[in-house]
């Protein structure tokens, strides 16, 4: 079988809300393609539903940093000479047996009936993030005012964060996400913030408080160096994505007034607007990535141990074989679960129970309180995170009646 | 129609849960699968099926 080859991966949008126009024409030809890989290795793009499901879902691959091929995408086209050591208690990055047990000590702490019981205080957060946005008159700047400050207050609460120190991890957190940064760059913004965490976990030992960290180490159950990893993770997954979501997630309703009038009218539609919201834009980027630990078959194709293997979420959430209607097209009322945006496999996303209430409550307050909230710029001129692991908008200028 | 699951596979995504609440519920302890209805009635076969399919961790069985 001849196999179609990409020299590079396309990252190039069109326009804001869809994925690359060359890799739907890749998915077009072939779901399970070739990717040249920066170090020249010849490994894998994958782009339809159901084959990126199959790869996540499969035991036979390493999420082991140290064993990916990288891409010059990131680390202004110098990968680092040396492959990334797992750290442990970055369950993200570890496999079984060790992400099971980590991940197991987090699981009853975001179950959906804890997240429901949470919907009442985070509607409070979402409201005073309203008066807020009120006591500015009739205009600003979205991410800054609401859509980054809710999810981040919620998660520092949750964790035992003071949210007076946000800053000590903010800068640092967007510089380790930033495609921009050079390695070495992204790794001084980590060993800070983990200086940050260290200090956290001896704190939350001394003076233990009513959340997840101090929780966590009380049981006695990871090491210290693996509790302060875990916080990391916890902070870094739980405010930018949610964060980034609400921001695009608005763009993207006041680009498509058609379907911001059914989410008005039909108050109910809500959380399938959300599946669908995630499903249209997909904030993942590009990626996650896969290393075959051993020999394996996908859709025909035989993927060697060794290779690497880039899942391509934004297009297999538009793929026309699992999504019926046009794929292409926002429609709040789609069946649209069974999206991949939160991943799939054993590390699918532990916080989205919680990003599902952020949202359904951000979302429909926003636009309840605000009822002709609209763009205070050219859309043409939204500055978007095509410069960032994690996709968005950098900041979104928006005007009401006050 | 009959429902297995396998709390060793599961990874406590909560998406059985979300899609039926009324045959499925999580451990408070590690978040992992609770079967409270293991034969369906002909009302929640196609959400049986449906939280089956969604499973990350294929962990959901239906026969
Ligand atoms: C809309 C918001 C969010 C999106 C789109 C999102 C997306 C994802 C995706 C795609 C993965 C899997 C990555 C992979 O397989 O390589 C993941 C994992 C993860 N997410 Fe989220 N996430 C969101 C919100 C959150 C929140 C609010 C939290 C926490 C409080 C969180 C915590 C995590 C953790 C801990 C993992 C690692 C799970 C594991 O390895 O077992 N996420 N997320």
């Amino acid at each position: 079988m001849t196999e179609l080859i990409s020299d590079e991966l396309p990252i190039t949008r069109q326009n804001p809300f869809d994925p690359p126009a060359e890799v739907t024409r890749i998915r077009e030809t072939a779901r399970v393609s070739r990717l040249k890989f920066s170090d020249g290795h010849l490994g894998w793009l994958v782009t339809g539903h159901h084959q990126v499901r199959e790869v996540l879902g499969s035991p036979k691959f390493t999420n082991n940093p140290n064993r990916h091929h990288l891409l010059d995408i990131r680390f202004q086209g110098e990968p680092p000479k040396e492959r990334r050591q797992p750290q442990p208690g970055m369950f993200l990055s570890q496999d079984p047996p060790d992400h099971t047990r980590l991940r197991r000590m987090l699981q009853g702490q975001f179950t959906v009936r804890r997240m429901n019981q949470l919907s009442e205080w985070i509607g409070t957060i979402v409201d005073d993030q309203i008066e807020h946005l009120r006591s500015l008159g009739g205009k600003a700047d979205l991410v800054t005012e609401f859509a980054l400050p809710v999810p981040s207050l919620v998660i520092c609460a949750l964790l035992g964060v003071d949210y007076s120190e946000r800053d000590r991890f903010q800068e640092d957190t967007a510089k380790l996400l930033s495609l921009d940064s050079t390695f070495e760059e992204a790794m001084d913004a980590m060993a800070r913030i983990q200086v940050f965490m260290r200090e956290l976990i001896a704190r939350k030992k001394e003076n233990p408080g009513d959340d997840m960290i101090s929780d966590l180490v009380a049981t006695g159950e990871p090491t210290d160096e693996e509790a302060s990893n875990m916080a990391m993770l916890l902070l870094l997954a739980g405010h930018e994505t949610t964060a980034n979501m609400l921001g695009l997630g608005t763009f993207t309703l006041l680009e498509h007034p058609d379907q911001l009038k059914i989410l008005k009218d039909e108050p109910e539609v809500i959380d399938n607007a959300v599946e669908e919201l995630m499903r249209y834009l997909s904030i993942i980027h590009f990626g996650p990535v896969r290393t075959a630990a051993e020999d394996v078959e996908i859709d025909g194709h035989l993927i060697k141990a060794g290779d690497t293997v880039l899942l391509h979420v934004p297009a297999a959430n538009r793929d026309p074989e699992k999504f019926t209607g046009n794929p292409e097209e926002l429609d709040l009322r789609r069946p649209a679960s069974g999206h991949v945006a939160f991943g799939h496999g054993i590390h699918q996303c532990l916080g989205q129970q919680l990003a599902r209430i952020e949202m359904r409550i951000a979302f429909a307050r926003l636009f309840a309180a605000f009822p002709d909230l609209r763009l205070d710029i050219d859309p043409g001129e939204v500055p978007l995170r095509t410069d960032m692991g994690i996709y968005g908008v950098h900041s979104l200028p928006v005007a009401w009646s006050a | 129609m009959r429902i297995s699951v396998d709390q060793n596979k599961c990874c406590g995504s909560g998406m059985c849960v979300l899609t039926d609440p009324d045959l499925f519920d999580q451990n408070d302890e590690d978040g992992t699968v609770v079967l409270l209805v293991e034969e369906p009635d002909a009302a929640h076969e196609a959400t049986a099926k449906e939280a089956a399919g969604l499973c990350p961790a294929g962990a959901i069985t239906v026969s």
